[in-house]
């Protein structure tokens, strides 16, 4: 059985590792000009990525938010709604979290995990529907909406640290969970957590989504040609908002695995930019589950080798970002090139 | 420019696509004084001679000379120099505009940086004057007819010096008022010593009417010359098709039902906000086309998308089997048994990126037996059944002789006629009450022009009410039982198709209401 939609010509899977390679072709010469072998950079880079257990299980654990914010991403844009605000919706569900981790303290961790991953993808999903509803009811611009709620989100995260739910010993953290509510770690010693495993079954769920439900039918016909999906007869409102509902939550659940499974308690600024990074996982990814998954462990993985890379070869680590963002800015170029060249 | 002497002649012009011939090297002498149609299908290469001929392509072998003198042109401001001007169908005019400052646009003035606007209007009216192209050089743009805009497109050509106009399909979007004013003018104009070539793809009788010489292009070659007093409308239509075309389609007798589609007083806006239809009302019974015949942009677009529920009706009631649908949403209204082939194909009536399979099921995606709830307790169907699209799929590409490699491929890249074939298939499979048809066979090839008139003929005799627009007036008096005029949003008068003809048609499609309407009451 085959899926709906989204068929891309054979020849352009090639393009995400052109860009990548191009893209660290470009980071050489940067290297270069700071006097620093690039070989010697990038292999150090790689092995701080992937080179041990522990390297490998940061990977994951960075991997793990990229790739609930990629899917967050993918599921809207598919339905062409631009939100841009997995980061605030993110906040919304590390809010809930801490809250519940806080507060529900006599629950056993059984029934308390369940209800954290509840409560965030809702929370998460109530953010979004806000600039969701707005959208459909009144076709208001979603991008400034998801943007603006961004802020909103990330304000309201440093005044609870800073106000209501600073730690007694007055740092701006807030206190430490309860340990009933942190998700397990899957190999002891490190601190990969549940949320990797979770985030694997969300792919495959959006995979199936998109390939065998109704649903999934909708939201790519209203992406494809909203016109002809009303002229169908189509709910394109209420579609709308029930992508929202699933792009916030699965963003809502990356903030649940920082905040349970990493940080086990709310501080301002833990999110490296989760949300905005997912939109380029998203993109380099094709916005499809399993390009999705393995564009998050390679950003993932750029992550973590890029304080190795700062360590060991004195590269500043800022320079990963640079790389991440060359990467997508290639592909949306040679997917230009290439379609002039498909139209010639 | 002395009348009969060769002024274009191109010679051998091959100009190829990938996977196409578009033109096998065509020979044609456009002399002064002559109107010179260029007839072709869809499809036919055109297009792509017009093209060359504007200096927007350039061939890939072939030469065309010029008063005699070879030329290379690179772009149409080349041909513009050697004075060979182009109407577009669409005409590109600033509605904001007066009509002398758009035939300047562009143009260097007398007084740079000022605009020299007095000395551009008496040339324009000069222009005017000599060649009857009547227009207002004062008036802006957007309070002219259709019929004006286009003489302000002749003149903006004249002004620039052209002595040869080419025209893509010149008479598209008159009535046949406009049509009768529009041959007089060119007529005029080539009696004056100017050379024009209009491009037209199947108005037979006005190429008939307006034409001193026809070219019959057919798949990229010419296959025929004609002088147009020694021919006639069926051997052009045969030499074009390459077979004898049948004209008028049968039409058997069909019992009248009960009315199925009842439109009761219906008020609409456009985009812009004014309103499009006012006050429309008429009925349609089983197994009888009502066609709406009018010039584009008299409300036909709006009357089919208030009736689909995609616009708003401001007042009046829609009716269909009896229950009021009136602002339902677009599902309800499919779930009562409509079927619709929106006017805009490719930006309505189908996903272009979605395989022909997954068009198929654009309605019916959520029922039996596309959709099914596999082990989930809900009401709802969560699950696409892709074994059942596909079967279904395949049995429409049969029996719609649909072109395609298969299932899976995308709709964007079928042709025009298949597209529309595609989208019929859907909606008649559907087996509807009331069919809305808006313009089902513009820009198709005489092929599929049958195909789709044969297929909704056929939907007619099972007893399916149609509802056809269209500004193919032809199409209109051929195929409906019954005909109303759509002139600014009013229905001008109704009247059966037996006791219709083509004069009175065209006085209501100006604007002239009709006395009494000959429609029965319901």
């Amino acid at each position: 059985m085959k899926g709906f939609s989204s068929k891309m010509p054979s020849r352009s899977i090639l393009l995400p590792p052109m860009a990548i390679l191009l893209a660290l072709a470009i980071g050489a010469l940067t290297i270069l000009a700071l006097g620093i072998n690039p070989i010697f950079a990038y292999a150090a880079l790689f092995q701080g990525a992937f080179g041990s257990l522990h390297s490998l299980t940061e990977t994951f654990v960075k991997a793990s938010p990229l790739l609930f914010t990629g899917l967050a991403a993918a599921v809207a844009f598919r339905c062409r709604v631009w939100n841009i605000g997995a980061e605030g919706q993110l906040y919304m569900g590390a809010v809930v979290t801490t809250w519940a981790g806080l507060t529900l303290v006599e629950v056993p961790a059984a029934l308390l995990i369940p209800l954290l991953i509840l409560l965030s993808f809702a929370a998460g999903a109530m953010w979004a529907v806000i600039a969701g509803a707005l959208k459909a009811k009144f076709k208001v611009n979603e991008i400034i909406l998801t943007l603006m709620l961004n802020f909103i989100a990330i304000y309201f995260v440093s005044y609870l640290v800073e106000g209501p739910w600073r730690d007694p010993s007055g740092i701006t953290y807030s206190p430490p969970l309860t340990t009933s509510a942190w998700l397990p770690t899957l190999v002891s010693g490190t601190r990969l957590h549940l949320g990797i495993l979770l985030a694997f079954v969300c792919a495959v769920f959006i995979s199936l989504l998109f390939r065998k439900t109704v649903l999934g039918y909708k939201i790519q016909a209203i992406g494809a040609n909203p016109e002809a999906s009303r002229y169908a007869g189509i709910e394109v409102s209420k579609t709308i908002i029930i992508v929202m509902v699933i792009s916030g939550g699965l963003a809502g659940l990356a903030g649940m695995g920082e905040i349970a499974g990493v940080q086990h308690r709310l501080m301002s600024g833990f999110s490296p930019w989760y949300g905005f990074l997912g939109i380029l996982v998203a993109m380099l990814g094709k916005l499809r589950p399993f390009g999705i998954v393995v564009a998050s462990i390679l950003f993932g993985g750029l992550l973590v080798g890029g304080d190795a890379m700062q360590r060991v070869g004195g590269v500043p680590a800022p320079l990963v970002f640079v790389l991440q963002g060359l990467i997508v800015l290639l592909l949306l170029f040679y997917e230009h090139v290439f379609a002039r060249f498909a139209r010639s | 420019m002395k009348p009969g002497e060769t002024v274009i002649a191109m010679r051998g012009i091959t100009k190829r696509f990938p996977g196409v011939l578009a033109n096998d090297h065509v020979d044609i002498d456009i002399k002064a004084g002559e109107i010179h149609a260029i007839l072709g299908e869809n499809g036919a290469g055109k297009t792509t001679l017009m093209n060359i001929l504007y200096g927007l392509l350039q061939p890939d072998e072939g030469e065309i000379f010029v008063y005699g003198e070879k030329v290379t042109p690179k772009s149409p401001k080349d041909m513009i120099d050697l004075g060979i001007g182009m109407v577009h169908q669409h005409f590109m005019l600033i509605p904001t505009f007066t009509v002398v400052e758009n035939i300047i646009l562009g143009l260097e003035s007398s007084k740079e940086p000022f605009l020299d606007v007095d000395l551009a209007e008496k040339k324009i009216i000069e222009l005017s004057e000599k060649y009857g192209l009547k227009v207002n050089p004062k008036a802006k743009v957007w309070q002219l007819s259709t019929g004006e805009r286009q003489r302000v497109e002749i003149i903006k050509a004249l002004y620039r010096g052209a002595q040869v106009l080419i025209m893509d399909e010149p008479t598209s979007v008159l009535t046949p008022t406009e049509v009768e004013e529009l041959s007089k003018i060119l007529k005029r104009m080539a009696k004056e010593g100017l050379a024009i070539i209009p491009f037209i793809t199947h108005k037979l009788p006005e190429v008939m009417a307006i034409s001193d010489r026809v070219t019959v292009l057919r798949k990229g070659r010419v296959v025929g010359r004609f002088e147009t007093k020694l021919t006639d409308e069926k051997s052009l239509a045969r030499e074009m098709v390459g077979r004898e075309v049948l004209f008028k389609l049968p039409k058997s007798e069909v019992k009248k039902g009960k009315v199925v589609l009842e439109v009761r007083g219906l008020w609409a806006q456009s985009d812009f906000g004014v309103s499009a239809l006012k006050g429309v009302s008429f009925s349609i019974r089983e197994g009888e086309i009502l066609g709406v015949a009018g010039v584009a942009g008299n409300g036909q677009r709006e009357l089919a998308e208030v009736i689909a529920g995609l616009r708003r009706a401001v007042a009046g009631r829609v009716l269909i089997d009896g229950r009021d649908v009136t602002n339902l949403p677009p599902r309800e209204i499919i779930k009562q048994g409509l079927g619709h082939i929106p006017e805009d194909r490719m930006g309505m009536g189908l996903i272009l990126d979605f395989s022909i399979a997954e068009n198929i099921i654009l309605e019916t995606h959520s029922d039996p037996p596309f959709a099914y709830r596999w082990i989930l307790p809900f009401k709802k169907r969560w699950f696409i059944d892709q074994d059942e699209v596909d079967k279904y799929a395949e049995k429409l590409l049969l029996e719609y002789n649909i072109v395609a490699a298969g299932k899976d491929t995308l709709a964007r890249h079928l042709s025009g006629g298949n597209l529309q074939r595609l989208i019929l298939a859907r909606e008649l499979s559907r087996e509807p009450k009331v069919l809305v048809a808006n313009q089902p066979t513009r820009g198709l090839d005489v092929g599929a022009t049958e195909f789709i008139r044969r297929k909704l003929l056929e939907q007619r005799d099972r007893g399916v009410a149609i509802l056809l627009i269209s500004e193919d007036l032809d199409e209109v008096m051929s195929m409906s039982d019954r005909i109303a005029v759509l002139y600014e949003g009013e229905i001008m008068g109704i009247l059966p198709a037996e006791k219709a003809d083509m004069k009175e048609v065209g006085m209501m499609m100006a604007g002239s209401k009709r006395a009494q309407s000959l429609e029965e009451p319901a």
